[in-house]
């Protein structure tokens, strides 16, 4: 397998700013609430404008995470999902789809307990751009985001509102791909973040880097994807899509005929919201 | 692994112990944490702060708390010694830490981040608790200082220790049954970091146990080794001598860590944790995480965990809430790697025995978590020549488990 020059999510950004408007990305967790239904999610989210996806990996213990993605996690686990059928389904999605980015997120122990090495080398080929993984601070860079690196994968940092001007260039030094501000202090899908605050903390980390910055943790709706993304070079959306997957199941927690249109529609609307920033 | 020239100058810079340890946290709690360091530090530089500590110790705690010779507990185990055919039987000495105030070595650790917080300006306290003895240390040091205390309880440890929650609740304290996961420990500290995570500025977590990102392991470790340090000046004004064994029931491993520590350069002294083994080892409903797990990451730290083949963290087993947990403290799963200490298992069973044969004999209703560290001695003791010196950590007291012993021995209240 060639490996291209720049990076998927390098390319991604480049042909948005070349189109002028920011990135929507969207998380889903991997497996909700079967492995199936959530392939298809998955090869559905391009068509509906999803530009960078974020895939989940379930994880029994989720410490920054709210109730939503708590729920979708533990629904994902119950319906069998691995960290190897995760790695599975990227590659299934590859197949079809070559130029959207596929960045994994989740927590370090199912990663370790797989194995650091084997896992660069299945994620690399199964076509993962990069990662987003929580309870991996600069402080334990050895552990992952070094390795990840030299395997040519992105390894994507949280900056938050408590990263002040001294920690920053800690936080950014082994950044890849993009940077990922976590608009509020607290667990994703909770409070609201002011855009306004926010796209003066966005200003303050570019004054850091060259790299992207998209913002997420609490971003729900079409209107506040696009106040944020105003500021931003990319907002995130999770909770609310995880949580239109829920909305959607029948009584006994299983898919219905709704759950992929649902996504579907709702991607769809937050796309159509971020696209009109003009930046 | 080559034996190292002292076991008591971990963890180094980053929180390592060997392997174990680290800081495996969210960035919005890193700066959190790197300030919790930096005020701890100053802290043990300033003779201050440990004069303060002395004087709550000495006038609120009540310490130092007694090293009882456990007299008739001992002639018990040297009669069955005698029935073996040996002829031994240790000579049994209680630390009894259940006599502090709230009855149990959670107090220490308490007081010394309590006291941090003030220091550190920190104007709201949370805690997680298992079986509620670190809940009702947090509230009670709160109500004393004025500070408000939340607690995270999972919910099924809500229902099992029903007088330590009306206790909290009593002392001002907020509980917070928790209902996401197996509901228990595991899913209390959980809970507690995504409370801290989202009220960064004013809130103080007070960790119970030697557990959690660095420095809370070695920081928790150094308020509690005030056991040991009293338990060899103890020994030796008794007996003229060190201890020749130490037993401490361990969860996250508090009041081994805080035992053993001051012991640790004695080669000597012979030291045993003991996890819960629940139902037993071979049923898999158990809480040991060093016989039954493996190295993995979890609440901060790298450490022994009970999982899946993937990673997923398993529900523990134990009948004692306050040892319901699927990770242990670094620290122990380093001395487990290097060898220092011997970890050993106890089932529910074994437990329940040696509360009932404990409170017949001595006079002392242990807590289910101290009845497991108490059964192991009710082993090994016969084994011992009768001029072995062996000191059991009773870290708590059993009041709180009265109710759920009745039920399980079929008395109604």
């Amino acid at each position: 397998m060639s490996h291209p020059m720049t990076t998927r999510i390098a390319a991604r950004f480049a042909a948005l700013k070349e189109e002028g408007r920011p990135a929507l990305v969207t998380f889903i967790t991997a497996g909700d609430p079967d492995a199936e239904t959530s392939l298809g999610i998955l090869h559905a989210l391009p068509g509906a404008g999803a530009d960078i996806i974020e895939l989940g990996i379930p994880f029994t213990d989720p410490m920054a995470d709210g109730p939503a993605i708590q729920a979708a996690g533990l629904r994902a686990l119950k319906g069998g999902q691995t960290l190897a059928k995760t790695l599975a389904m990227v590659k299934m999605f590859r197949m079809e789809e070559q130029a959207t980015p596929i960045v994994l997120m989740g927590y370090y122990n199912p990663i370790y307990v797989y194995g650091v090495e084997r896992f660069l080398a299945d994620a690399r080929e199964a076509g993962v751009d990069g990662l987003i993984i929580v309870d991996l601070p600069p402080e334990e860079d050895d552990e992952l985001c070094l390795p990840a690196l030299r395997a040519g994968i992105d390894f994507i940092r949280l900056a938050t509102p408590t990263t002040d001007d001294k920690r920053l260039p800690t936080v950014l030094k082994h950044t890849a791909g993009f940077v990922y501000y976590v608009s509020i202090t607290g667990i994703t899908g909770s409070a609201t973040p002011d855009a306004d605050v926010v796209g003066r903390a966005v200003a303050r980390i570019k004054a850091h880097t060259d790299l992207p910055v998209a913002v997420g943790f609490g971003v729900k709706t079409p209107e506040q994807a696009k106040a944020i993304a105003a500021g931003a070079d990319g907002v995130v959306v999770g909770s609310a899509l995880v949580e239109a997957v829920r909305h959607t199941l029948d009584r006994e927690g299983q898919a219905t005929a709704n759950t992929v249109p649902a996504v579907e529609a709702l991607v769809g609307s937050l796309s159509e919201a971020v696209r009109s920033v003009h930046r | 692994m080559n034996a190292p020239n002292s076991y008591r100058t971990g963890p180094d810079d980053g929180g390592h112990f060997g392997i174990h340890g680290g800081r495996f946290v969210a960035e919005t709690l890193m700066p959190l944490i790197l300030e919790l360091e930096a005020a701890y530090k100053a802290a043990r530089a300033d003779p201050g702060f440990q004069t303060e500590m002395d004087s709550y110790l000495s006038h609120y705690v009540g310490r130092p708390s007694p090293l009882y010779f456990a007299e008739r507990l001992t002639e018990h185990l040297r009669q069955i010694s005698a029935a073996s055919g040996r002829n031994g039987g240790a000579k049994v000495y209680l630390k009894r830490e259940e006599l502090n105030h709230t009855g149990s070595h959670k107090v220490n650790n308490v007081l010394g981040q309590i006291l941090l917080a003030r220091r550190m300006g920190k104007t709201r306290i949370i805690a997680e608790t298992g079986a509620g003895q670190h809940g009702v240390a947090t509230a009670t040091l709160c109500a004393r200082f004025g500070l408000p205390c939340v607690v995270y309880m999972g919910a099924v440890d809500v229902e099992r220790q029903a007088p330590n929650v009306f206790r909290m609740k009593l002392l001002g304290a907020e509980v917070v049954p928790v209902q996401s996961g197996s509901r228990t420990l595991k899913d209390a500290m959980n809970e507690a970091l995504r409370d801290w995570v989202s009220n960064v500025s004013d809130t103080f977590y007070c960790i119970g146990t030697v557990a959690g990102p660095h420095p809370y392991p070695s920081m928790v470790r150094d308020f509690q080794s005030i056991i040991g340090r009293e338990t060899r000046a103890q020994m030796q004004e008794m007996e003229g001598r060190l201890p020749d064994s130490l037993v401490a029931a361990v969860g996250g491993g508090s009041n081994a860590m805080g035992l053993f520590h001051e012991f640790l350069d004695e080669p000597g002294v012979e030291i045993f944790g003991v996890e819960a083994a629940g139902r037993g080892l071979e049923t898999g409903e158990h809480a040991a995480a060093i016989m039954g797990g493996r190295p993995g990451v979890l609440h901060g730290n790298r450490t022994y965990l009970l999982m899946d083949g993937d990673g997923q963290i398993k529900e523990a087993h134990s009948i004692s809430a306050g040892l319901d947990y699927p990770g242990i403290g670094p620290e122990h799963s380093w001395l487990n790697d290097v060898g220092r200490v011997k970890y050993i298992p106890c089932t529910d069973q074994e437990a329940l025995d040696a509360f009932q044969l404990l409170t017949k004999l001595e006079g002392i209703i242990p807590a289910l978590e101290s009845a497991h560290a108490v059964a192991k001695v009710i082993e090994l003791a016969p084994t011992r020549p009768k001029d072995h010196l062996m000191v059991v950590n009773l870290s708590g007291r059993g009041d709180k488990d009265v109710p759920q012993v009745a039920e399980i021995l079929g008395a109604s209240l």
